[in-house]
């Protein structure tokens, strides 16, 4: 089996987020970045797919040099080989035209398998697998937390709403969008980290896919989120906080 | 047509709340730029759904055929393609639902456009506001492109009450797509319950709820005192349980339960949207976070900036004094 996995890498979860001089997006100086969250369970399904069923894992990723990084601890924890589609305007195309570039850069390895996270944790759009499975015109399935090999394809499970899950069958190639949660994480090994310095990362720049990267949707500005509620914010040391909200919840909330 | 086109999705045989409110949210939009508005509901036995929306006097589209009854990617996206095509609306609003997620962007695709998804405000323009990093900002986006306009509305951003009913029923049509069996690429088996649903989360008066900021595992009785002094029900969001330190009956969020209780106690939970879905109900929410500009705490009544292994035994010996 052929897997390619989409990944992204994204600033890191706890890292303070500011917004820069042009209001258009976030100030990337002195930020980290790690791998998107539910593109590291995609990562994982893949890896235990080529256990299970042999074959080969390559990832890829478009972003500027840093997504280098990310690149490799993909290989660290397993992946074979990759594709580092080298692009320093990524936030400058839209969905579509960062789906363009990835259907473009997997187009010619001819998978089995794509699969990529549902979705990521800076922009959120949760599109990027659904369209590229249009582009490739492949079958797909989203939320996606378990996925076993058939004789003539594959059945996933997919999460619904509200504790429902359904199961699809759907023949290969196909695209598939991974939820968090559906298996452990692993983690890299010293080994596995030796091991990725060694491994192919093509690099290959947007220019050489010629992807159209006309945007037909625009963000134009970034703000703060407006207050919903009016917060009373309990000070103090944490004991002199306790003892405020537990006074709250006596006689403003009545819930003691 | 060039009006708007609201996507309808039905649930438990009924419409559902959040195509109530993707209508409310086309209503804002035909309202500055006096487009008209007709539903669209999917399928192939749905005169009763389409019934409900004409009796609020909304236009309705039947898009029926057999291989609509049960939803797939493929024969939503090449029904509703086929319908756009044919009515040419400006915009087409649709909730921001798993099914949608599905499809929507696909479809948005194969028209050449970009679906604005989760959508939680719309202003003059028009501008689409929707949230980024997991809540912490908001970016307003604009479609600068030449065909319809896509957006998926978030749950809860606009209130369906405005959907008023009209005096007449207004006018069902019914458009026959053109789908072949063949299209269908994926079969999707039954929909079944995930394992059993022991923690009744939806009727608890009290409830504390844990994430991310505990961890590890091994920190979670801290947050089962501060429950049990309280009386209250443990609760998690999704990270806690996907690593399985408590059984997936205990999520609050658009993928586990919706809670509305008298309190709610958030500990160590940013508050990414998935899971304000769940839980923003609730009359009295309370946060507890290291981050002050974590997201939790724009929706919270009450909120304490401080580590969460120092203020939580803090509470809980409060607690139990404040009891006595």
């Amino acid at each position: 089996m052929k897997i390619i996995v989409a990944i992204k890498q994204v600033p890191e979860r706890d890292a303070q987020v500011r917004i820069n001089s042009s209001g258009k997006w976030i100030e990337e100086s002195g930020l980290q970045y790690a791998l998107n969250e539910s593109d590291a369970y995609a990562l994982e399904e893949a890896l235990q797919l080529k256990e299970k069923h042999n074959g080969e894992v390559i990832v890829v990723s478009a972003g500027p040099e840093r997504v280098g990084q990310t690149i490799r601890e993909a290989l660290a924890k397993g992946a074979d080989r990759a594709i580092h589609i080298d692009c320093d305007d990524l936030g400058n195309r839209d969905a579509l035209g960062v789906a363009r570039l990835l259907a473009a850069a997997i187009k010619p390895e001819s998978p089995d398998l794509v699969l990529t996270g549902l979705q990521s944790e800076d922009l959120g759009l949760g599109q990027t697998g659904v369209i590229v499975a249009e582009l490739l015109n492949l079958p797909h399935a989203s939320l996606i937390l378990h996925v076993e090999k058939t004789d003539t394809g594959l059945t996933v499970k997919r999460e619904l709403e509200e504790g429902w899950f359904q199961s699809i069958e759907l023949p290969t190639p196909a695209v598939l969008t991974i939820q968090s949660g559906g298996n452990k994480l692993r983690y890299a090994t010293l080994m596995g980290i030796k091991r990725a310095k060694t491994k192919e990362v093509r690099r290959v720049t947007a220019a050489e896919l010629a992807a159209d990267s006309t945007p037909v949707v625009v963000l134009d500005q970034i703000l703060l989120p407006h207050k919903q509620k009016s917060t009373q914010m309990l000070s103090g040391s944490p004991k002199e906080a306790a003892a405020a909200l537990a006074e709250k919840l006596k006689f403003e909330v009545r819930v003691l | 047509m060039s009006g708007i086109l609201v996507i309808f999705e039905p649930r438990a045989g009924r419409i559902s709340r959040i195509s109530w409110e993707a209508l409310a949210a086309g209503q804002k939009l035909a309202a500055a730029q006096s487009l008209t508005i007709t539903a669209a509901i999917l399928g192939s036995d749905t005169e009763s759904l389409a019934a409900e929306i004409a009796a609020k006097g909304v236009a309705v589209v039947r898009v029926d055929h057999p291989l609509l009854a049960q939803y797939t990617p493929d024969g939503f996206t090449a029904a509703l393609h086929q319908l756009i095509q044919s009515e040419t609306p400006t915009y087409v609003v649709l909730p921001h639902t798993y099914q949608v997620r599905d499809y929507a962007p696909a479809l948005a695709a194969r028209l050449g456009q970009v679906l604005i998804s989760d959508v939680v405000d719309i202003a003059p323009g028009p501008i689409f506001t929707r949230q980024l990093m997991q809540g912490r900002l908001n970016g307003n986006y604009r479609a600068t492109g030449t065909g319809p306009c896509l957006i998926s509305v978030q749950a809860g951003a606009f209130r369906a009450e405005s959907t008023e009913p009209a005096s007449t029923p207004a006018e069902i049509k019914t458009f026959t797509p053109t789908i072949d069996a063949a299209q269908i690429r994926t079969k999707p088996g039954e929909s079944f319950r995930g394992s059993s649903q022991s923690v009744d989360l939806g009727s608890a008066q009290l409830i504390v709820s844990v994430g991310r900021g505990i961890k590890e595992a091994e920190n979670l009785p801290i947050v089962q005192d501060l429950a049990t002094a309280l009386g209250a029900e443990l609760a998690a969001s999704r990270p806690i349980c996907d690593n399985g330190w408590l059984s997936m009956d205990h999520q609050v969020g658009s993928s586990g339960q919706t809670v509305s209780p008298k309190l709610y106690l958030a500990v160590g939970i940013s508050g990414a949207i998935q899971h304000l879905v769940g839980m923003k109900g609730s009359q009295c929410i309370v946060a507890i976070n290291k981050d002050p500009d974590a997201p939790i705490f724009e929706i919270a009544d009450y909120g304490i900036v401080g580590d969460l292994f120092e203020v939580v035994p803090a509470l809980t010996a409060a607690i139990k004094a404040a009891k006595n």
